[in-house]
């Protein structure tokens, strides 16, 4: 079974961002990038399937700009196989990444699909569940645990009251929430040798897929800023604090 | 304007989710019929004919939409959703299973997560963590949107909007539900609390995150956590409050034992009025704490348990 795992190229998750001076994005100038957390806990996903003998092939696909072969090469060093940058320099929102992920999976047929659950900086949430409706597959979504059993797989998902678990028929898409697994870094050995596995690179147009999106990003603002209180020196003045000046108690 | 806003369930019952929705859909402006889904879900359905500035309420009751299940509940959205301008859902993992698919199959881009609503087309969403907040206008014939609901107030209950039944039945064979392990508790709910005490990775270990059990009574509070007590296992993921877990905003949150990583600020910086107790005193926690007590959580625990 062939295992298809999406990876986005995002702000490293450790960077405090900044808005630009005239609020018209974020400014990601000289900004430390990375593969997006759930992106990296998918591809440990495929890629312990693979141990398993469970998968054959995981292919690593991302859509954006050039310097998004950089997290494609970091999937490689950390087991894929094989990788299919999509290359564009217009912000592909959910909807359009799901339309060339359908189109991908039309082409690769793999028999399971790995998303991260959400991207750090758009906090959508949504590609997976798009990419599942559109290619008419079960999905899986927020897993924390995935067990391929036959033609089936059962994944547990965290939902707000709990866990689930829910069996899906294969092929299906599934997408990866923090506790799935913990992702190994990468090796120097195995960072030289992703340098030489294939890396195929394709246009929107390609696939025949529009990038627009018809959401306008209007502003971009900074949230108010809370100001830093005051340390209080013992429990009886934080209650009398919180009582009296507050007053929540 | 016509607005279709899913109901959330809780255990076959109506949600306080719902209700702050149904005040994101006010605000939106237009009719506002709110759309219960599952199997049992007529005293649901009940509760959210009674929510201020509903027209209707739309049930559509049937094993088939049992537990929720994804693809199901997308392919009756897609159904119902003609003649609406905008669906609503909120940020819970429902809403967030399931609306995308309906965006998708009306070839739409869905809005996630807004706090606020400009105008009928432009609104207010945080993106990377809530480090900055995004305004967004969608030009969609369809406006997909889920909401925050810590961003809205709850509408009241003086409705008594007409119920109508939905017998749109549709076919479900790809997945099926095999279980549920769900955290039972007689605390309110983490999302709608008035007052919210979380402990971290300083709590040490899973058993004594009792420590903040009989404050939690006191105070009436909910009981978080940060993703570290979740990961090392002292805690399940209900608890999980941050960027990737629940959103809070209560009149009171306390953090114990918790650094203040801009993931677990994100899911509550808006509280009103915040509490840290720490015992390293250069914690991040306290630059958004109102009041900072530094000391350590064993011996500052249990006394204010004696003084509340
Ligand atoms: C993609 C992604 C998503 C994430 N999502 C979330 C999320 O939703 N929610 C979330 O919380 N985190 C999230 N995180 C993790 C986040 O980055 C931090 O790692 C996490 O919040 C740290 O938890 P903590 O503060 O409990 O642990 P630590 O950072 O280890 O802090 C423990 C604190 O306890 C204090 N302490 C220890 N002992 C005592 C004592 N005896 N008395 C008093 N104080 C004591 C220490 O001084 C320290 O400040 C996410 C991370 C990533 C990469
Ligand atoms: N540009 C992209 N390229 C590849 N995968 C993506 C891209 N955008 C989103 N994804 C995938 O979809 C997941 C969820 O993203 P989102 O729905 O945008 O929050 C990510 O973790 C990725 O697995």
């Amino acid at each position: 079974m062939k295992v298809l795992v999406a990876v986005k190229r995002v702000i490293d998750y450790n960077v405090k961002i900044r808005v630009k001076a005239d609020q018209s994005d974020v400014d990601l100038t000289n900004v430390k990038m990375a593969m997006n957390p759930f992106c990296e806990i998918a591809i440990e996903e495929a890629v312990r399937l693979k141990e398993k003998g469970i998968a054959t092939e995981v292919v690593a696909v991302s859509i954006g700009p050039k310097a998004a072969q950089e997290q494609l090469r970091t999937a490689l060093a950390l087991g894929a196989d094989c990788a299919i940058h999509i290359e564009t320099d217009e912000r592909a929102e959910s909807l359009a990444v799901a339309k060339l992920l359908a189109k991908v999976v039309e082409e690769e047929q793999p028999g399971l699909v790995i998303l991260g659950k959400q991207a750090i900086d758009t906090d959508n949430n949504q590609t997976g569940q798009m990419l599942a409706a559109l290619t008419n597959l079960p999905q899986g979504t927020f897993a924390s645990e995935v067990v391929v059993d036959g033609d089936k797989v059962n994944v547990t998902r965290e939902i707000d009251g709990g866990l689930q678990t829910i069996a899906l028929t294969l092929p299906a898409i599934v997408t990866a929430d923090l506790r799935l697994n913990e992702p190994r870094y990468a090796k120097l050995p195995d960072i030289m040798k992703a340098k030489k596995k294939p890396l195929d690179v394709k246009t929107p147009a390609d696939y025949g897929v529009e990038i627009a999106s018809k959401v306008s990003l209007l502003k971009v603002e900074s949230p108010a800023e809370r100001k830093g209180g005051i340390k209080v020196a013992s429990v009886d003045e934080l209650i009398d604090k919180l009582k009296n000046e507050a007053k929540v108690l | 304007m016509s607005i279709l806003a899913l109901a959330d369930l809780h255990e076959g019952q109506l949600a306080g989710a719902t209700a702050r929705v149904v005040a994101a859909a006010q605000a939106i402006g237009g009719d506002i019929d709110v759309l219960v889904v599952g199997e049992g879900v007529h005293a649901a359905a009940e509760a959210a004919a009674k929510l201020d500035g509903v027209s209707k309420v739309r049930v559509a009751d049937n094993a088939v939409y049992a537990h929720q299940l994804a693809e199901p509940m997308g392919a009756l959205l897609v159904e119902l959703a003609d003649g609406y301008t905008h669906v609503l859902a909120s940020a819970s993992t429902t809403g967030k299973n399931v609306l995308p698919r309906l965006a998708a199959l009306k070839d739409v881009s869905q809005l996630s997560d807004v706090i606020a609503v400009e105008s009928a087309d432009t609104f207010k969403r945080p993106i990377y963590a809530g480090n900055a907040i995004a305004t967004v206008k969608s030009d969609e014939a369809l406006k997909v949107i889920t909401v925050r609901t810590t961003g809205f107030d709850a509408v009241s209950d003086g409705n008594s909007a007409p119920i109508e039944v939905v017998d749109t039945v549709v076919e479900n064979n790809q997945s099926s539900f095999v279980k549920e392990e769900l955290a039972k508790s007689d605390r309110p709910e983490l999302g709608g609390a008035k007052m919210v005490i979380s402990g971290g990775r300083g709590m040490g270990n899973g058993d004594n995150f009792k420590l903040l059990d009989g404050i939690a009574d006191k105070l009436g509070a909910a009981i978080g956590a940060s993703r570290a007590a979740v990961d090392a296992g002292f805690v399940p993921n209900d608890m999980q409050v941050g960027q990737t877990g629940k959103i809070v905003a209560p009149d009171l949150y306390i953090a114990v034992g918790i650094s203040g990583a801009i993931q677990h600020l994100a899911g509550m910086k808006d509280s009103k009025v915040i509490v840290a107790i720490n015992k390293d005193e250069e914690a991040p926690i306290f630059q958004v704490a109102d009041y900072g007590l530094v000391g350590d959580l064993f011996e500052i625990l249990p006394e204010l348990e004696s003084k509340l």
